[in-house]
């Protein structure tokens, strides 16, 4: 492209701004980084325990209602302004600046402890083959795997177990984005998501064949149809949309960061918040088929061993599930595989925020870029986390910056951006002018008034509820620093980058990219 | 499997998976504007 005459005579300074060669691969890399860890784990525990099969509604009503719009103003922010989250929200008012350091904070913050679990499903995809855990998968993760210390701080006892795979999974990663947006980001999507969906597909078909996998089923989708009038299950539908579109989160505002002018935002944000909603519903399929295998053969009910999800399913019962099923290796290596390619796929989107945004801050290119922000991240993750104490750090952190960073950050952003900068016309607007599908006042009304009571409200009951009981048994001082702490600083980390004033080198001085306007589109 | 149980699944896998189809077909149905390349459209480059 550098090739190219410029249209006004001059040589361009520095390289262009990279793109997705087609909306395909910018889809694809979407979806890559919605599905995630939390849609095999988290979503099918999530529509259990609240209604079942009745939980559809809501789930729905909130896909519709908030994951959707809400993805659609990521897309508008960071598709009109063509830049990194700092940049684009800086370049849609300066004031705005601090959300997008602060989404890169949290990017931070999760990165470093991902990259950990997609260390430990790596390992255990070759535990499945000798069913390494024995008769005791709980000891032996607990123990054996991960040699948790019993004193809950911060220690350096190294566990090589977890140290070399998650060396791997940061070099593997690196060198993805090393290699740009185009040929690293987007191929590893092309790659790694039709691989996770046939993985997927095979394991969802090897549950289903499994002794006891309709009582499962039955468990899973029996309606509760009580469940609809409490105001805690449409809490937990707009929750899970919520965490599972990664939306408030600076990836989307990165990603459409790098379309061309005139992509069909909407027409494409559709089929990524689908198919993510798709994929979910199939790990509900499946993990259910086999949590209904493994009541089948304890003899118990299927509440009764269900557990919670999250890492005391992967973990701890599916090792149980896969010593008993026939096949069980496959069953193991299709799981723990799912796990690494979905989290893979998700990293990437996670680290590129950091990326991006340092790259737009220096004015530096792609690969240099990668190193300076990805050699110190790399660095602090294997410092911290493969440690006999690393398990107890993972938890608090993902327990509070996870839930309450990201929650309180969507928040701000709707409104300020709503109330007191008052873009949400221009965004809806500029949304329009490129897309199938148009954004008006239902748009306006569904981000403004009904995103913050919603968000607000699940906001404010975690709160409540984290100040009340604390969390598990974790000490005060640990959560405080680790859990509560962690939280202020990503905030005063961003308010202290907002105001680091941007250099000459720095993308901030390129010719401003405003949207086009219809005339130009029209040409 | 009671039948309450069986008629939800098959309208959750209804509802998300069509709601795909249809997304996909609303897509296929506005192609990507080749002729606007974003050179034509993006100053800086």
């Amino acid at each position: 492209m550098s090739n190219l005459p410029h249209p006004k005579g001059a040589p361009p300074a520095k390289p262009p701004r990279e793109m997705w060669s087609t909306r395909k691969v910018f889809i694809l890399a979407a979806i890559g980084s919605a599905v995630g860890l939390g849609n095999i784990w988290r979503f099918p525990y999530v529509a259990y325990e609240n209604g079942g099969g009745a939980f559809i509604i809501p789930y729905l009503v909130a896909l519709l209602t908030a994951g959707i719009p809400l993805l659609f103003l990521d897309y508008a922010v960071g598709h009109r302004h063509r830049g990194s989250a700092p940049l684009a929200y800086r370049r849609l008012t300066p004031k705005a600046e601090g959300l997008g350091w602060w989404q890169v904070a949290i990017c931070f913050i999760i990165s470093i402890y991902y990259a950990v679990i997609i260390a430990w499903a790596g390992m255990y995809m070759i535990f499945s083959f000798t069913e390494a855990w024995g008769d005791d998968p709980q000891g032996f993760f607990l123990g054996e795997f991960l040699e948790v210390s019993e004193n809950v701080n911060i220690g350096f006892d190294f566990v090589p177990n977890v140290l070399i795979p998650l060396v791997i999974v940061w070099a593997l990663v690196l060198l993805v984005l090393a290699a740009g947006v185009q040929k690293g980001i987007g191929r590893a999507n092309i790659i790694f998501l039709p691989l996770l969906l046939v993985m997927f597909l095979i394991l969802v078909v090897q549950s289903l064949f499994l002794p006891g996998a309709a009582d499962g089923l039955d468990a899973l989708f029996t309606p509760d149809w009580g469940a609809l009038t409490n105001t805690g299950v449409w809490a937990a539908a707009y929750g899970q949309i919520f965490f599972s579109l990664s939306v408030a989160f600076g990836i989307m505002v990165t990603y459409a960061s790098y379309l061309k002018r005139k992509t069909d935002l909407t027409g494409s944000g559709f089929v990524v918040a689908f198919a993510n909603s798709g994929f979910e519903i199939l790990a509900g399929i499946g993990v259910f088929a086999a949590v209904g295998f493994m009541a089948f053969t304890a003899g118990a009910e299927v509440g009764d061993v269900a557990g919670a999800g999250g890492i005391g399913l992967a973990f701890i019962a599916f090792p149980t599930i896969i010593s008993e099923a026939p096949l069980g290796a496959l069953l193991g290596v299709l799981f723990f595989g799912s796990l690494v390619f979905a989290g893979f796929t998700s990293l990437i989107s996670i680290i590129e925020v950091i990326i991006s945004a340092v790259q737009d801050k220096l004015g530096m290119g792609r690969v240099k870029t990668t190193w300076i922000v990805g050699i110190p991240l790399a660095l602090i993750s294997i410092l911290l986390f493969p440690t006999t104490t690393g398990l107890n750090l993972l938890d608090v952190t993902d327990a509070f910056v996870n839930n309450f960073g990201i929650m309180a950050c969507a928040l701000v952003t709707v409104l300020l951006l709503t109330y007191a900068f008052r873009k949400l016309p221009l965004l809806g607007g500029h949304v329009s002018d490129v897309s199938s599908i148009k954004l008006g006042l239902g748009w306006r009304i569904l981000v403004g008034i009904l995103s913050p009571i919603v968000l607000g409200y699940i906001l404010i009951s975690e709160l409540i509820k984290k100040i009340q009981e604390g969390y598990g048994e974790m000490p005060t001082w640990f959560v405080g620093v680790f859990g509560w702490g962690m939280v202020v600083a990503l905030i005063v980390v961003a308010l202290v980058l907002s105001l680091i004033p941007w250099s000459s080198k720095s993308a901030a001085n390129d010719p401003v990219l405003d949207a086009p306007n219809k005339k130009e589109v029209s040409k | 499997m009671s039948t309450a149980a069986i008629v939800m699944l098959i309208i959750s896998i209804l509802t998300v998976w069509g709601g795909l189809g249809l997304a996909l077909v609303n897509l296929q149905r506005h192609p990507e504007d080749d002729t606007r390349m974003p050179e034509e459209h993006a100053p800086e480059l």
